[in-house]
Protein backbone atom coordinates (compact mmCIF):
# COMPACT_ATOMS: atom_id res chain seq x y z
CA UNK A 1 0.00 0.00 0.00
CA UNK A 2 2.64 2.28 0.84
CA UNK A 3 4.45 2.02 -2.72
CA UNK A 4 0.56 2.13 -4.28
CA UNK A 5 -0.82 5.33 -2.37
CA UNK A 6 0.50 8.81 -2.56
CA UNK A 7 0.71 9.03 -6.29
CA UNK A 8 4.85 10.48 -7.08
CA UNK A 9 6.74 11.19 -9.94
CA UNK A 10 7.72 7.93 -9.98
CA UNK A 11 4.49 5.96 -10.76
CA UNK A 12 3.73 8.14 -13.62
CA UNK A 13 8.13 7.02 -14.36
CA UNK A 14 7.05 3.44 -14.32
CA UNK A 15 3.82 4.21 -16.19
CA UNK A 16 6.21 5.64 -18.65
CA UNK A 17 8.45 2.75 -18.37
CA UNK A 18 5.62 0.08 -19.17
CA UNK A 19 4.53 1.72 -22.23
CA UNK A 20 7.68 2.07 -23.70
CA UNK A 21 8.05 -1.82 -22.96
CA UNK A 22 4.61 -2.13 -24.84
CA UNK A 23 5.71 -0.33 -27.49
CA UNK A 24 9.32 -2.42 -27.89
CA UNK A 25 7.21 -5.59 -27.72
CA UNK A 26 5.25 -4.74 -30.71
CA UNK A 27 7.50 -3.53 -32.60
CA UNK A 28 9.75 -6.95 -31.62
CA UNK A 29 6.78 -9.42 -32.39
CA UNK A 30 4.34 -7.88 -34.93
CA UNK A 31 4.84 -8.00 -38.35
CA UNK A 32 2.43 -5.90 -39.58
CA UNK A 33 3.60 -2.16 -40.77
CA UNK A 34 0.77 -0.66 -39.38
CA UNK A 35 0.62 -2.43 -36.28
CA UNK A 36 4.71 -1.36 -35.74
CA UNK A 37 4.23 2.22 -36.87
CA UNK A 38 1.25 2.24 -34.33
CA UNK A 39 4.14 0.68 -31.63
CA UNK A 40 6.60 3.33 -32.21
CA UNK A 41 4.33 5.90 -31.91
CA UNK A 42 3.72 4.34 -28.31
CA UNK A 43 7.37 5.00 -27.82
CA UNK A 44 7.34 8.29 -28.80
CA UNK A 45 4.23 8.88 -26.25
CA UNK A 46 6.09 6.94 -23.70
CA UNK A 47 8.54 9.56 -24.07
CA UNK A 48 6.28 12.64 -23.80
CA UNK A 49 4.83 11.21 -20.48
CA UNK A 50 8.45 11.43 -19.06
CA UNK A 51 9.14 15.06 -20.29
CA UNK A 52 5.94 16.48 -19.17
CA UNK A 53 6.44 14.68 -15.77
CA UNK A 54 10.10 16.04 -15.41
CA UNK A 55 8.92 19.29 -16.47
CA UNK A 56 6.11 19.37 -13.16
CA UNK A 57 8.80 17.84 -11.01
CA UNK A 58 10.92 21.28 -11.99
CA UNK A 59 8.24 23.38 -12.27
CA UNK A 60 9.87 24.17 -15.93
CA UNK A 61 8.06 24.68 -18.98
CA UNK A 62 11.23 23.37 -21.37
CA UNK A 63 9.21 19.69 -21.12
CA UNK A 64 6.16 20.91 -22.54
CA UNK A 65 8.26 22.42 -25.35
CA UNK A 66 10.03 19.70 -26.10
CA UNK A 67 6.70 17.37 -25.75
CA UNK A 68 5.11 19.84 -28.56
CA UNK A 69 8.19 19.46 -30.73
CA UNK A 70 8.11 15.66 -30.31
CA UNK A 71 4.39 15.68 -31.35
CA UNK A 72 5.62 18.14 -34.37
CA UNK A 73 8.21 15.20 -35.61
CA UNK A 74 5.79 12.31 -34.67
CA UNK A 75 3.10 13.88 -37.39
CA UNK A 76 6.15 14.28 -40.00
CA UNK A 77 7.24 10.91 -39.20
CA UNK A 78 4.01 8.99 -39.52
CA UNK A 79 3.11 10.92 -42.99
CA UNK A 80 6.30 9.93 -44.70
CA UNK A 81 5.57 6.73 -43.71
CA UNK A 82 2.33 5.79 -43.95
CA UNK A 83 3.70 7.46 -47.84
CA UNK A 84 6.50 4.74 -48.15
CA UNK A 85 4.20 1.66 -47.21
CA UNK A 86 1.57 3.28 -50.02
CA UNK A 87 4.79 2.86 -52.62
CA UNK A 88 5.63 -0.69 -51.10
CA UNK A 89 1.92 -1.75 -51.07
CA UNK A 90 1.62 -0.69 -54.92
CA UNK A 91 5.06 -2.50 -55.35
CA UNK A 92 4.54 -5.78 -53.43
CA UNK A 93 1.44 -6.03 -52.58
CA UNK A 94 1.36 -6.38 -49.34
CA UNK A 95 2.25 -5.04 -45.78
CA UNK A 96 4.03 -7.41 -44.20
CA UNK A 97 7.47 -6.62 -43.23
CA UNK A 98 9.18 -9.82 -43.31
CA UNK A 99 8.55 -9.28 -47.33
CA UNK A 100 10.24 -6.14 -47.21
CA UNK A 101 13.49 -7.81 -47.94
CA UNK A 102 14.99 -5.87 -51.36
CA UNK A 103 18.12 -4.47 -49.57
CA UNK A 104 18.99 -7.53 -47.72
CA UNK A 105 22.23 -8.83 -48.84
CA UNK B 1 -7.28 10.03 -2.51
CA UNK B 2 -9.24 11.49 -5.75
CA UNK B 3 -5.93 12.25 -7.37
CA UNK B 4 -4.80 8.46 -7.29
CA UNK B 5 -8.17 7.08 -8.23
CA UNK B 6 -8.14 8.98 -11.10
CA UNK B 7 -4.23 8.48 -11.68
CA UNK B 8 -5.02 4.41 -11.43
CA UNK B 9 -8.24 4.78 -13.83
CA UNK B 10 -6.09 6.23 -16.53
CA UNK B 11 -3.01 4.47 -16.20
CA UNK B 12 -5.28 1.26 -16.32
CA UNK B 13 -6.81 2.34 -19.38
CA UNK B 14 -3.30 3.18 -21.02
CA UNK B 15 -1.70 -0.38 -20.37
CA UNK B 16 -4.73 -1.77 -21.31
CA UNK B 17 -5.28 -0.07 -24.67
CA UNK B 18 -1.78 -0.25 -25.28
CA UNK B 19 -1.89 -4.02 -24.96
CA UNK B 20 -4.62 -3.97 -27.41
CA UNK B 21 -2.77 -2.37 -29.82
CA UNK B 22 -0.01 -4.91 -29.97
CA UNK B 23 -2.31 -8.05 -29.97
CA UNK B 24 -5.18 -7.42 -32.13
CA UNK B 25 -4.71 -9.03 -35.82
CA UNK B 26 -6.97 -6.34 -37.46
CA UNK B 27 -4.78 -2.71 -37.59
CA UNK B 28 -8.29 -1.16 -37.61
CA UNK B 29 -8.75 -2.33 -34.15
CA UNK B 30 -5.19 -1.27 -33.06
CA UNK B 31 -5.87 2.15 -34.16
CA UNK B 32 -9.24 2.31 -32.44
CA UNK B 33 -7.60 1.07 -29.21
CA UNK B 34 -4.70 3.74 -29.84
CA UNK B 35 -6.83 6.42 -29.89
CA UNK B 36 -8.33 5.60 -26.58
CA UNK B 37 -4.70 5.15 -25.22
CA UNK B 38 -3.87 8.71 -26.37
CA UNK B 39 -7.30 10.01 -24.69
CA UNK B 40 -6.25 8.38 -21.35
CA UNK B 41 -3.01 10.11 -22.06
CA UNK B 42 -4.26 13.10 -22.24
CA UNK B 43 -6.38 12.80 -18.89
CA UNK B 44 -2.61 11.77 -17.24
CA UNK B 45 -0.77 15.15 -18.96
CA UNK B 46 -4.14 17.32 -17.39
CA UNK B 47 -3.58 15.52 -14.06
CA UNK B 48 0.31 16.86 -14.43
CA UNK B 49 -0.76 20.40 -14.92
CA UNK B 50 -0.66 20.35 -18.79
CA UNK B 51 -3.73 21.82 -19.70
CA UNK B 52 -2.03 22.41 -23.40
CA UNK B 53 -0.68 19.02 -23.99
CA UNK B 54 -3.39 17.58 -23.17
CA UNK B 55 -5.76 19.33 -25.96
CA UNK B 56 -2.80 18.66 -27.87
CA UNK B 57 -2.45 15.12 -27.82
CA UNK B 58 -6.25 14.62 -28.57
CA UNK B 59 -6.40 17.38 -31.34
CA UNK B 60 -2.91 16.15 -33.15
CA UNK B 61 -2.47 12.49 -32.18
CA UNK B 62 -6.14 11.13 -32.17
CA UNK B 63 -7.71 13.63 -34.00
CA UNK B 64 -4.63 13.79 -36.85
CA UNK B 65 -1.88 11.25 -36.65
CA UNK B 66 -4.23 8.79 -35.75
CA UNK B 67 -6.84 9.29 -38.74
CA UNK B 68 -4.41 9.93 -41.30
CA UNK B 69 -2.88 6.18 -40.18
CA UNK B 70 -7.04 4.94 -40.44
CA UNK B 71 -7.73 6.46 -43.69
CA UNK B 72 -4.24 4.70 -45.47
CA UNK B 73 -5.04 1.00 -43.43
CA UNK B 74 -8.98 1.73 -45.13
CA UNK B 75 -7.14 2.96 -48.62
CA UNK B 76 -5.26 -0.10 -49.00
CA UNK B 77 -8.19 -2.49 -48.33
CA UNK B 78 -6.49 -5.63 -46.68
CA UNK B 79 -7.52 -8.79 -47.52
CA UNK B 80 -8.24 -11.28 -44.36
CA UNK B 81 -5.13 -13.20 -45.64
CA UNK B 82 -2.86 -10.71 -45.58
CA UNK B 83 -3.59 -9.66 -41.54
CA UNK B 84 -1.37 -11.99 -39.55
CA UNK B 85 -1.66 -12.43 -35.92
CA UNK B 86 1.11 -12.02 -33.17
CA UNK B 87 4.10 -14.48 -34.11
CA UNK B 88 3.69 -16.82 -30.60
CA UNK B 89 6.99 -17.22 -29.92
CA UNK B 90 7.80 -13.55 -30.59
CA UNK B 91 4.73 -12.20 -28.33
CA UNK B 92 5.50 -14.65 -25.82
CA UNK B 93 9.16 -13.33 -25.57
CA UNK B 94 8.30 -9.56 -25.80
CA UNK B 95 5.63 -9.98 -23.59
CA UNK B 96 8.18 -11.62 -21.30
CA UNK B 97 10.59 -8.50 -21.40
CA UNK B 98 7.70 -5.94 -20.95
CA UNK B 99 6.71 -8.31 -18.04
CA UNK B 100 10.23 -7.52 -16.59
CA UNK B 101 10.00 -4.06 -17.21
CA UNK B 102 7.12 -3.51 -15.32
CA UNK B 103 6.98 -6.14 -12.31
CA UNK B 104 10.71 -5.76 -11.94
CA UNK B 105 11.92 -2.61 -12.67
CA UNK B 106 9.12 -0.77 -10.95
CA UNK B 107 9.24 -1.90 -8.10
CA UNK B 108 12.91 -0.97 -7.75
CA UNK B 109 12.15 2.18 -9.44
CA UNK B 110 9.67 2.94 -6.69
CA UNK B 111 12.24 1.84 -3.79
CA UNK B 112 15.13 3.55 -5.18
CA UNK B 113 13.02 6.94 -5.59
CA UNK B 114 10.57 6.68 -2.90
CA UNK B 115 7.93 9.31 -2.48
CA UNK B 116 10.10 11.68 -0.52
CA UNK B 117 12.48 11.91 -3.18
CA UNK B 118 11.12 13.60 -5.87
CA UNK B 119 8.80 16.43 -4.49
CA UNK B 120 6.41 18.08 -7.11
CA UNK B 121 7.38 21.60 -7.72
CA UNK B 122 5.40 24.00 -6.58
CA UNK B 123 3.50 25.89 -9.58
CA UNK B 124 3.78 29.45 -10.72
CA UNK B 125 0.38 30.49 -12.14
CA UNK B 126 -1.10 29.36 -15.48
CA UNK B 127 1.62 26.70 -15.66
CA UNK B 128 1.44 24.56 -18.61
CA UNK B 129 -1.39 26.91 -19.65
CA UNK B 130 -1.05 28.34 -23.80
CA UNK B 131 0.36 31.93 -22.80
CA UNK B 132 3.07 30.16 -20.72
CA UNK B 133 4.27 27.70 -22.76
CA UNK B 134 3.45 29.74 -26.19
CA UNK B 135 5.66 32.49 -24.02
CA UNK B 136 8.56 29.55 -23.78
CA UNK B 137 8.44 28.40 -27.16
CA UNK B 138 8.24 32.55 -28.74
CA UNK B 139 11.52 33.79 -26.73
CA UNK B 140 14.12 30.32 -25.41
CA UNK B 141 13.07 28.16 -28.45
CA UNK B 142 11.87 30.25 -31.02
CA UNK B 143 15.12 29.07 -33.40
CA UNK B 144 13.77 25.49 -33.41
CA UNK B 145 10.60 25.92 -33.36
CA UNK B 146 11.14 27.51 -37.10
CA UNK B 147 13.42 24.54 -38.09
CA UNK B 148 10.44 22.23 -37.26
CA UNK B 149 8.14 24.09 -39.97
CA UNK B 150 10.94 23.82 -42.07
CA UNK B 151 10.27 19.64 -41.74
CA UNK B 152 7.05 19.90 -42.00
CA UNK B 153 7.38 21.08 -45.20
CA UNK B 154 9.89 18.84 -46.24
CA UNK B 155 7.90 16.10 -44.64
CA UNK B 156 4.75 17.02 -46.83
CA UNK B 157 7.03 17.47 -49.60
CA UNK B 158 8.26 13.89 -49.03
CA UNK B 159 5.37 12.37 -48.60
CA UNK B 160 3.63 14.08 -52.48
CA UNK B 161 7.09 12.68 -53.76
CA UNK B 162 6.52 8.96 -52.50
CA UNK B 163 3.29 8.05 -53.10
CA UNK B 164 2.85 9.78 -56.42
CA UNK B 165 2.61 7.39 -59.39
CA UNK B 166 4.13 9.61 -61.70
CA UNK B 167 5.15 12.98 -61.09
Amino acid sequence: MDLLYPVTPTHYLVLSAVLFGIGVAGVLSRRNVFIALMSLELMLNAVNLSFVTFSRINGDLTGHVFVLFVVAVAAAEACVGLAIVIALFRLKETVDLDLFKSLKG
Amino acid sequence: MLEAVVFYILAGVLVAMGLMVITRTNPIASALSMVVAFVALAGLYATLSASLLAIIQILVYAGGIMVLMIFVIMLLNLHPEDLKPMRARAGAVSLAILAVLGFVLGPIFLKVFPSGQWKMATLFPDFGSIFTVGEKIFSDYLFPFEVLSLLLLAAVVGALVLSKRKL
